[in-house]
């Protein structure tokens, strides 16, 4: 099955293709439409700027095929900004809509830490994982980010907390998302690609 | 469950090598980044940092090559500097597979550098270093490896590098680095507190004792050091086994 990977122009696109590469998955890299519409499964990665990432989608018309392709249950991983983007909104670009596949928001972390939460934390799981399957439940997994999805909902779960609890797994069917940076967490987050890739392709 | 203090092996490279010297005198080979950097990768740096000490333009894409390799061989993140004055250098350096970006000098000959690299790749992606020497009451900003006094006060450059868009700084000790004395603890509490972004202590490292210190006296969220890990003095696995005893949250890979 074809993995596709959203290049959204910047951010981590090509540490994911170096970790699914070391896995022994071939991707290929999307950036219009058409691949979307025919990908067997699709990786959305991002960092940085929220906005960068819902600009690029709508700028290169990968709105209506995304959605389209996680309606019909293509199997789907959002990364950082991939699982941000899945929300309604974000306050880092209030006048911008999200994919609003997940109900909710995404805030800015509390300020009473440091920020951005940057560098390695555990998770807290909350419900039955397929992504978390054969993980240590104490593994670390890499974060580099300020903004959060504060709203767990039954497609949450697991969370992690710095300064707040915020969403850092979602699975619902087969829509998958991580907070973290799973393709720059060492062993666990190489086994978490790897459980995906199981199930999705 | 909370946020590790990081460990981080610093690759000073001449673009191609890994090499050493005190204050970038008597510079000698110190191994190849690739083989470094999975030594460290596996005994369980938290980061790795490689840097172009010379930063030459004529040998530009060996270090972007090196920068490649190492790339290749890690599953933990990778930051890179020295020489990056443009966006263009910057982009460059992404794209061999550097997931932060570090600036010294440029930045400080032309801060709005920052906000272009934090407009682009987003705050995280961007690591202020600062080199501060003690005058005085205060701490003086060096550049050059730490030769030249810029004048500007190192708290002042460090607040005014997170307005502009810096996600973390990258603090050195100038006094205290390469004398394998210990971190210098008060110097970068004072930046830490001051700042509200992620602060790694640079400079003087030895004993696991100093890394207690930086943590803990000193506020840091992570520790930087290089030659103590490139000449075996101190192996990773074990001073986060220190680390740990000491009550101070390390990441151990699985």
């Amino acid at each position: 099955m074809k993995i596709t990977l959203i290049d959204n122009g910047a951010g981590n696109v090509a540490s994911v293709e170096r970790a699914l590469s070391r896995l022994g998955a071939a991707s290929e890299r999307a950036s219009g439409p058409e691949a979307i519409t025919s990908a067997g499964v699709i990786i959305l990665p991002g960092v940085g700027h929220y906005s960068a990432l819902v600009r690029a989608l709508d700028e290169r018309n990968l709105r209506r095929p995304l959605l389209g392709a996680i309606a019909r249950g293509v199997p789907f991983l959002g990364i950082c900004l991939g699982l941000q983007s899945l929300y309604e909104s974000s306050d880092e670009a209030p006048d911008l809509a999200g994919l609003g596949v997940l109900p909710g928001r995404v805030s800015m972390l509390p300020t009473s830490v440091k920020l951005p939460h940057m560098g390695w934390n555990q998770l807290q799981s909350t419900a039955n994982s397929r992504l978390l399957a054969g993980i240590d439940k104490n593994a670390f997994f890499y974060f580099a980010h300020s903004f959060a999805a504060t709203d767990a909902d039954q497609s949450t779960v697991a969370t992690c907390a710095h300064g707040s609890k915020f969403v850092a797994v979602v699975e619902r069917d087969n829509l998958c998302a991580v907070q973290f940076h799973p393709e720059k967490s060492g062993a666990p987050g190489a086994q978490l690609l790897q459980n995906f890739l199981g199930f999705a392709v | 469950m909370s946020l590790a203090r990081r460990i981080i092996p610093c690759l000073d490279t001449d673009g191609q090598r890994v090499v050493k010297g005190i204050n970038f005198a008597g510079l000698r080979d110190a191994g190849d980044p690739v083989e470094l950097a999975a030594r460290y990768d596996a005994e369980g740096a938290d980061e790795l940092i490689v840097l172009d000490i010379a930063a030459s333009r004529d040998h530009r894409p060996t270090f972007l090559e090196t920068i490649r390799r190492v790339a290749g061989e890690l599953a933990i993140p990778l930051t890179a500097g020295g020489g990056i004055r443009t966006l263009e250098d910057a982009r460059a350096v992404v794209r061999a597979g550097a997931d932060k970006i570090t600036v010294n000098t440029a930045a400080v000959e032309r801060p709005e550098l920052i906000s272009e690299l934090s407009g682009e790749f987003g705050a995280q992606a961007v690591v202020l270093a600062i080199d501060a020497k003690r005058a005085g009451d205060h701490w003086d900003v060096r550049v050059r490896g730490g030769r030249d006094s810029t004048g500007r006060d190192a708290l002042q450059w460090a607040k005014r590098g997170v307005e502009l868009g810096a996600g973390e700084i990258l603090l050195t000790s100038v006094d205290k680095d390469g004398t394998q004395s210990g971190f210098d603890t008060t110097l970068t509490a004072a930046i830490a507190s001051a700042v509200s972004v992620p602060v790694i202590a640079s400079g003087g490292a030895k004993t696991p004792q100093h890394f207690v210190d930086i943590f803990t006296e000193g506020a840091a969220d992570a520790a930087l050091a290089a030659s103590i890990f490139h000449d075996r003095l101190q192996s990773i696995r074990e001073l986060k086994q220190f680390l740990s005893e000491n009550k101070i949250e390390v990441r151990f890979p699985c």
